[in-house]
This record gives C-alpha cells, sequence and structure tokens, in this order.
C-alpha cells in the first residue's frame, strides 16, 4: 500500500495582538488518518486555549507491513504552534513478498514556531523490514519536541530487521543525526555497544533557542538514560529500557528536566 | 594500495604511534565495569557492535578528509567537522574525539610536515585529522577508512586485556576473526570519499554513548575513556 498525508499550520494574528495557529492542510490518506483532536494528556511548552493547533495521528489500517510505503508532510508556518500526536503503537509486520515497509516523514518548522511531536512506539514485529526516515528542517529560532521510541519484538518475540533514521537540521546546518539499525540483520546490534539485550529504545530532542548560550548539562537519568546536550540549542534523551513502561518514564523524566525551566524564560506564545 | 606506500599505513595504524590513542578503551571500560562484557566472546560481539557503528563512521569520514586532503580541498573539512559533531550525540565523546585528533595533529605536524595541519584549527575530529594523515603519507581513502576502523577495536580489544585479564592471544584471535568484517567495512567507507558530506553514514550506537557518559563521572579510571 503506498500512502501519502500531509499536514501544514499557519500563523494568523487575531485582535490583541494574541496568535492562533490554523490548521491549513490537512490531506489523509489511509491508513495514515490526520485527525483535529483535543489535547491526549499532559503537553510540554502548551497551554489550554493558548491557540495551539492539534492533531493526531490515527492508523487506518494494520501495519506498516513489508512492502507498504508511506510518507508524511509537516509544515509548520512562521510563529505558529502545532501538537502532533499519534492514538496507538504502530506495529510493523513483515509482508506477504518480503519487501521492506518505509515511511518517510519531512516537517519544516518556521522562524519563531513550535513544533510538538510524540507518537507512539514503533513495535518490530518477528519478521519485519522497515525503515522509518524523519527529516526535520528547523529555520533559526524554531522549537522542537520530538519523541521517539522503539520496542523489538512484542512480549518475548524476536524482532526483525528495522531502521530508524533521524536528521535534524537548524538554520541549515546539522544538528542531529542519527541512524539505528536492529534486527537480524543488522551485525553486532545486540551487543554491549548498542542494545546490550535491553528490548525498548528511545530518544527524545528538545531544540530551544533561548538555551543558545546556556545548553543544559549532562545529566544521568539511571542506569542506561541520559540528557546529552548537543552541539546547538539542543539536548538529546537516549534511554535502553527493558520494557515500554520503563521507557516511556525516562523519555517522561528528561522532557521535564528539558521544559520545566525554559516555559518559564520565555513569553507565552499566545494566552 | 601500492608497494611504496604500505609502510606508510603500517606506521599510521600501529599502536606504538605517540598520538594518546593508547589510554583510551573505546567505551569498553564501563561496558565491563557494567558487566556486559565479561569474557573473550562478549568481547568479540562488542567489537562488532562498534565496528559497524562508530568504526564506521570514523572510516567513512576518515575516507573522505582523504579524499579532501588529497584534492587540495581544506573547505570540505570545516564541513565534515560539523557534520561529524551532528554525529556524535554524547559531549563526553565528541570531547574525546577532539582530543585524540588534537594529540595526532600535535605528532604529525612533526611526522610528517604539511600545510593543511596549520589550517585544521585547534582541536579538530579525530577520525578528520587520521584522514589528512593518510593524504599526507601518501595513502588513498580506502587505506584511510581501514586505519580508521582498525583503531575503532584495536584498543578496546587491547584494553580488555588489562581490564578483564583476558589471554592476550584469545584476544587477537578474536581480532583476526574479524578481519573481513574490518576489510569490508573499509571498502564500504571508501564508496563516500567524496560524497556530499550529509550522506555519510551515521550509525548510532546508544550503550556507547551512554557508557561514556557514565564513566565521565567516575572519579577513579584505568582508561582516560
Amino acid at each position: 500500500m503506498r500512502a501519502a498525508a500531509a499536514l501544514g499550520v499557519e500563523a494568523v494574528a487575531l485582535r490583541g495582538g494574541a496568535v492562533r495557529s490554523r490548521v491549513a492542510t490537512l490531506r489523509s490518506q489511509a491508513p495514515l488518518m490526520l485527525r483535529l483532536t483535543h489535547p491526549k494528556g499532559p503537553e510540554p511548552w502548551t497551554r489550554l486555549g493558548d491557540g495551539a493547533a492539534r492533531v493526531c495521528l490515527a492508523a487506518g489500517a494494520a501495519g506498516p507491513i513489508g512492502g507498504d510505503a508511506y510518507a508524511l508532510d509537516i509544515q509548520v508556518g512562521d510563529g505558529s504552534t502545532l501538537v502532533l500526536r499519534e492514538i496507538s503503537a504502530s506495529l510493523l509486520l513483515p509482508g506477504p513478498l518480503g519487501g521492506q515497509s518505509t515511511l518517510h516523514t519531512t516537517a519544516r518548522v518556521g522562524a519563531g514556531a513550535t513544533l510538538v511531536w510524540l507518537p507512539e512506539p514503533m513495535i518490530a514485529a518477528r519478521g519485519c523490514h522497515h525503515l522509518t526516515d524523519v527529516q526535520v528542517d528547523l529555520a533559526a529560532g524554531a522549537r522542537l519536541v520530538l519523541r521517539e521510541e522503539l520496542l523489538l519484538g512484542r512480549h518475548g518475540e524476536q524482532p526483525g530487521d528495522v531502521v530508524a533514521r533521524l536528521r535534524i537540521r537548524l538554520d541549515g546546518r546539522p544538528l542531529l543525526h542519527q541512524d539505528l539499525a536492529l534486527g537480524p540483520a543488522a551485525v553486532g546490534w545486540n551487543s554491549a555497544a548498542v542494545t546490550g539485550g535491553r528490548r525498548a529504545l528511545g530518544s527524545l530532542v528538545v531544540v530551544d533557542p533561548a538555551w543558545a548560550d546556556d545548553p543544559p548539562p549532562p545529566t544521568l537519568v539511571g542506569d542506561t538514560a541520559a540528557v546529552l546536550p548537543l552541539p546547538g540549542p539542543a539536548a538529546l534523551v537516549s534511554a535502553l529500557a527493558d520494557d515500554a513502561l520503563q521507557l516511556r518514564a525516562c523519555m517522561d523524566a528528561g522532557l521535564a528536566l528539558l521544559t520545566a525551566s525554559s516555559e518559564d524564560r520565555r513569553p507565552g506564545v499566545a494566552s | 594500495m601500492t608497494g611504496e606506500t604500505t609502510a606508510a599505513l603500517l606506521l599510521l595504524a600501529d599502536g606504538r604511534l605517540p598520538a594518546g590513542g593508547h589510554a583510551h578503551s573505546g567505551g569498553l571500560e564501563p561496558s565491563v565495569a557494567a558487566d556486559r562484557v565479561r569474557d573473550v566472546a562478549s568481547l568479540e560481539t562488542f567489537l562488532r557492535g562498534r565496528a559497524v557503528t562508530s568504526g564506521l563512521l570514523a572510516a567513512a569520514f576518515a575516507a573522505s578528509a582523504c579524499a579532501a586532503v588529497l584534492a587540495g580541498d581544506n573547505g570540505r573539512l570545516g564541513v565534515l567537522e560539523e557534520e561529524l559533531d551532528a554525529r556524535q550525540p554524547s559531549p563526553v565523546l565528541r570531547q574525546t574525539s577532539r582530543k585524540l585528533g588534537r594529540q595526532l595533529v600535535r605528532a604529525m605536524r612533526v611526522i610528517r610536515p604539511h600545510d593543511c595541519w596549520a589550517g585544521l584549527g585547534r582541536s579538530p575530529h579525530h577520525p578528520i585529522v587520521l584522514g589528512a594523515a593518510a593524504a599526507v603519507s601518501g595513502l588513498r581513502p580506502y587505506a584511510a577508512a581501514l586505519a580508521a576502523v582498525h583503531d575503532a577495536v584495536a584498543g578496546p580489544a587491547t584494553a580488555a586485556v588489562r581490564l578483564l585479564g583476558l589471554d592476550p592471544f584469545a584476544t587477537h584471535a578474536a581480532l583476526a576473526r574479524l578481519g573481513p568484517l574490518l576489510d569490508a567495512i573499509a571498502a564500504d567507507a571508501e564508496r563516500y570519499a567524496d560524497a556530499d558530506p550529509a550522506h555519510l553514514p551515521a550509525g548510532s550506537a546508544p550503550l556507547l554513548d551512554l557508557a561514556a557518559e557514565h564513566h565521565a563521572t567516575w572519579e577513579v579510571r584505568l582508561f582516560a575513556s
């Protein structure tokens, strides 16, 4: 199955100087179904009634299964705020012909814009063959929260092959580029250098221009999780855990560390 | 590789090169402390995981830097620096790479005087210096890549003998078994010699990142990284 979806948000100036973010593009194609939603749970940086646009991605079919090619394009216009979440975890499954499933996502976040993107975990089922490729382009002054979680197999299951690629550029320059290859086809993936036998991996990137001269310090969050300041106004929470719950706890702890204080340092987007 | 330059490669890849590499365990010391590496078998798996992730990364950047110096394109070295920074999320590993790079530049200025050393900045990343060192030694990008990926596993393997008291013969046997993998990685890395730096490999090894951060907080350690 091939599917392409697009989501675009733009800032609309209201009387009194406030700004509301309007969803200008909302193009779904099964199984990538985009829906306007109310807040799904606690969100960093935003508050109810602050004019942020909220969208959830729902799966309109099983998968992705081997052979599927999905593309998602996200545009967050200058000065606007988008909170993008996902309804449920996605289960990566093998296809009938052994092909690779792919999900290519591109996101462009304009000047002074904010993208909070909190997808649910990807679960790499036995025999899957999947590539997730995320390319984020941030304009100068853009803010980002991006979480990625990967579970290696369902309960008691050996995972298939999965590659998770992430490239974030800030003002045209590389900020973070990670290419994680796991599963039977990846040499040494289960070794003490890569996963050490842990079944849940996550990363959470926060980019906040307010940090330009004051990046958050490296912080250990337990034995196999840490906050890592990146070479720029950004930090990565990198975590390995035994299961999805432990992983989410690490991600939440890291997110709280990285977004709690910055709200106070910045004027509100709108209220 | 031509006969005249093989000796130059051996010189560059020799652990006795006075550039400070012997003081680093490549993440092995914290992995041993966490009981993730405990014998020759788990060491060999660790080395394979390291070779295909940070080893390929270092090899590709060394090959690309070698090609840039051979072409007299020093501007490209700056782009490689930025791209390599983006591929190392651990601040401790970025710092270690720059420290090793600085030490190698200092050695190479005397070993092989060349104009390129002046343009590399104060503390360039180690794989980039290694690539430049290969170029000024008359070597090609494949040799630079091979030296880089060899360096990525030989250091931790030697450290394992000291940290775990492993049989040095058995440890070197593991290195010998890695040979075909290292050759394949170097050949793969060579393909990136003239590629857009944005497209260079970015293999991540989350446990190496996290182990490096833990290690840096220790008060007493045998190795610098």
